[in-house]
């Protein structure tokens, strides 16, 4: 056998190896996400309402995107998904920071509070979303017997609501579940940062807040960017808390946008108009994800 | 992407050794300030899910009970215990078994075939193989939502609806991508010594790969197995679609408690405390490797 068609037949082992490998994968992804996605593109372009079999799936074009543009309900729901993503990202982000530049220290029961800061991560978001409930209970919801007994209340308050009281609570419950994991994240980053750095500062005559601004701070920014984008993706997509906490109300003030695609499809049945919000949602999420593979481009130089 | 590495005691850390005893003692009060607040809300749930009924209803709330309780416990794994709390019940023990089916099987399927997947992408020339990785990435961040109607339409198709195969095809796919991306990042720390030796005495690739290489990755296994299993038995939008009365996950069943019977808070907290335990149990033993594998894959389900 000569050494060309011995080579060949190597190659042809391997790349027989390749495909074997990345097939089960490969087909199972293919079934489950990316053939959806395109066929989900084609539904919002068709007329499909469950309600009117009669109108048999025909093509309309853009229309079903018209319609959800021009539903004012659409738009509250935009504008409730843009504060609870803005809300729940920045106070997320602010507290992880400030809390993980207080763990980073070597003390006593270190490893304790790492455990415990995976609990609010590890247990499920409905359970998460129950929980707050009966925190948040106005007749015998522990938030409201505490805050009496201290005296910082003088009586019960219907926490859920308003609108706009069942939003921030539904921000903060998401902060609860989502912070201490991203201060994980940035914990395990500035334990990256060498010692000697802040005692060079130091000696140079820097303050804790210059050497903050001016060492961590930079060093631990590409970091920081994808704990930015994963959240607002995150918070994006959230729905379980939300289902069970308030259930998109009162009056709409905690229907998020995934909660609306939801209604409008499970509840509305109309599969185009559904389809079209979640390929607005879509495109929304492109945008983040393409800032997020930027941030870890970064973060591989660095 | 962050280095792999699972070692986190070992890294220095920059807090300062002198200080003085008034900052030491506002520190500690902060740390228990904080673990308050951690684990605080969990505390009470599992408080209210052994207080009985009454005194679930008492104001100012009574922060232990007079009379503890694990009457809804009981009730929950044992019919005849059951028999005087609302209908429904039984289907409690039902939701547990679901879960565990459905999360050990997407585990087993998500683990195989990603870690197959990610060891070629990760060792071998594969033309526009980071055109790939990049989609996998992508695809993590793809919300359900989005494509749930097609999913719907094709689960009906195949005869899938309110079966659990369905929901572990489900499942797997949408939590290979994380699997495949950890796995990924960590085979591309294993020296690439360690299989061409074993080529060089005779094993082909993939006896390599499942003799010197499977052997040496525990530490990224555990994380995806991990995550995976987390994310299965915590996974609810697609359950509360795709299962019907015989395949209802602890999720579903656990919010079924809070609209079927209306107010009944103890029931819903005891539901809640034991659907926890599995992941919590998971995240507590695992947890180096989980904080490691998932800031390597910077990704959560």
């Amino acid at each position: 056998m000569s050494i060309l068609t011995r080579k060949s037949k190597r190659e042809r082992e391997n790349t027989l190896f390749i495909i074997l490998m990345l097939l089960p994968a490969g087909v199972i992804m293919a079934i489950v996400t990316v053939y959806p996605l395109i066929r989900s593109f084609i539904i919002s372009l068709l007329q499909w309402d469950l309600k009117k079999p009669e109108l048999a799936h025909a093509f309309i074009g853009l229309k079903n995107y018209q319609y959800v543009l021009s539903d004012p309900s659409f738009w509250q729901s935009a504008k409730v998904t843009l504060l609870f993503v803005i809300g729940s990202v920045s106070i997320n982000i602010i507290l992880a920071i400030m809390i993980a530049l207080m763990l980073n220290r070597e003390f006593f029961g270190r490893n304790l509070v790492r455990m415990l800061a995976l609990l609010p991560w590890a247990i499920p978001s409905v359970v998460n979303g129950i929980m707050w409930k009966w925190i948040l209970n106005p007749s015998y919801g522990a938030l409201n017997g505490l805050l009496f007994q201290l005296g910082i209340i003088d009586k019960y308050i219907v926490w859920l609501g308003t609108p706009a009281g069942a939003l921030i609570l539904g921000i903060l419950a998401d902060v609860w579940k989502e912070m201490p994991f991203i201060m994980l994240l940035i914990l395990a980053a500035l334990q990256t940062i060498p010692k000697d750095l802040y005692e060079a500062a130091t000696v140079d005559g820097a303050n804790s807040f210059k050497s903050f601004w001016h060492i961590t701070l930079p060093l631990i920014k590409p970091t920081l960017f994808v704990a930015l984008t994963l959240r607002t993706i995150w918070a994006l997509k959230s729905f379980d808390l939300l289902y069970t906490l308030t259930s998109g109300g009162p009056s709409g003030g905690t229907t998020v946008i995934g909660y609306y695609t939801y209604l409008k499809t499970f509840i509305s049945l109309n599969l185009g108009r559904g389809s079209a919000v979640a390929y607005l949602m879509t495109a929304v999420v492109a945008v983040l994800v393409i800032l997020y593979q930027r941030a870890l481009n970064k973060e591989v130089r660095y | 992407m962050a280095a792999f590495t699972f070692d986190q005691t070992a890294q220095k850390s920059s807090g300062r050794k002198t200080r003085g005893l008034f900052s030491n003692i506002l520190f500690y009060i902060g740390i228990v300030v904080l673990i308050c607040l951690v684990v605080g809300p969990f505390i009470w749930m599992f408080i209210s899910s052994i207080s009985p009924q009454v005194e679930l209803s008492a104001t100012p709330p009574h922060w232990w009970p007079q009379n503890p309780t694990l009457f809804r416990y009981r009730a929950l794994f044992d019919k005849a215990v059951g028999a005087n709390i609302p209908a429904g019940v039984d289907k409690f023990l039902k939701g547990l078994t679901n879960s565990l089916i459905v999360s050990t099987l997407t585990t087993l399927v998500c683990v195989v075939t990603g870690t197959m997947a990610a060891y070629v992408l990760a060792r071998m020339n594969i033309p526009g193989k980071n055109k790939f990785m990049l989609g996998i990435l992508s695809s993590q961040m793809l919300p359900v939502v989005v494509i749930i109607i097609p999913l719907y339409l094709m689960m009906q198709k195949m005869d899938m609806m309110d079966s659990l195969r369905g929901l572990v095809l489900l499942y797997t796919g949408f939590m290979l991508p994380t699997v495949i991306w950890i796995m990924h990042s960590y085979f591309l720390t294993l020296p690439h010594e360690l299989e061409e030796a074993a080529m060089v005495d005779g094993c082909t690739r993939f006896e390599a790969f499942l003799k010197v290489i499977v052997p040496l990755s525990g530490p990224g296994l555990v994380a995806v197995s991990a995550f995976a299993f987390l994310s299965s038995w915590n996974e609810f939008f697609m359950a509360l679609i795709f299962t019907g009365a015989n395949t209802k996950t602890i999720t579903v069943t656990v919010t079924e408690f809070s609209s079927q019977f209306g107010v009944d808070y103890g029931l819903m907290a005891t539901g809640g405390v034991i659907g926890s335990i599995p992941p919590l149990v998971l995240a507590f033993l695992l947890q180096k490797y989980i904080v490691a594998g998932l800031t390597a894959g910077s990704v959560k389900g």
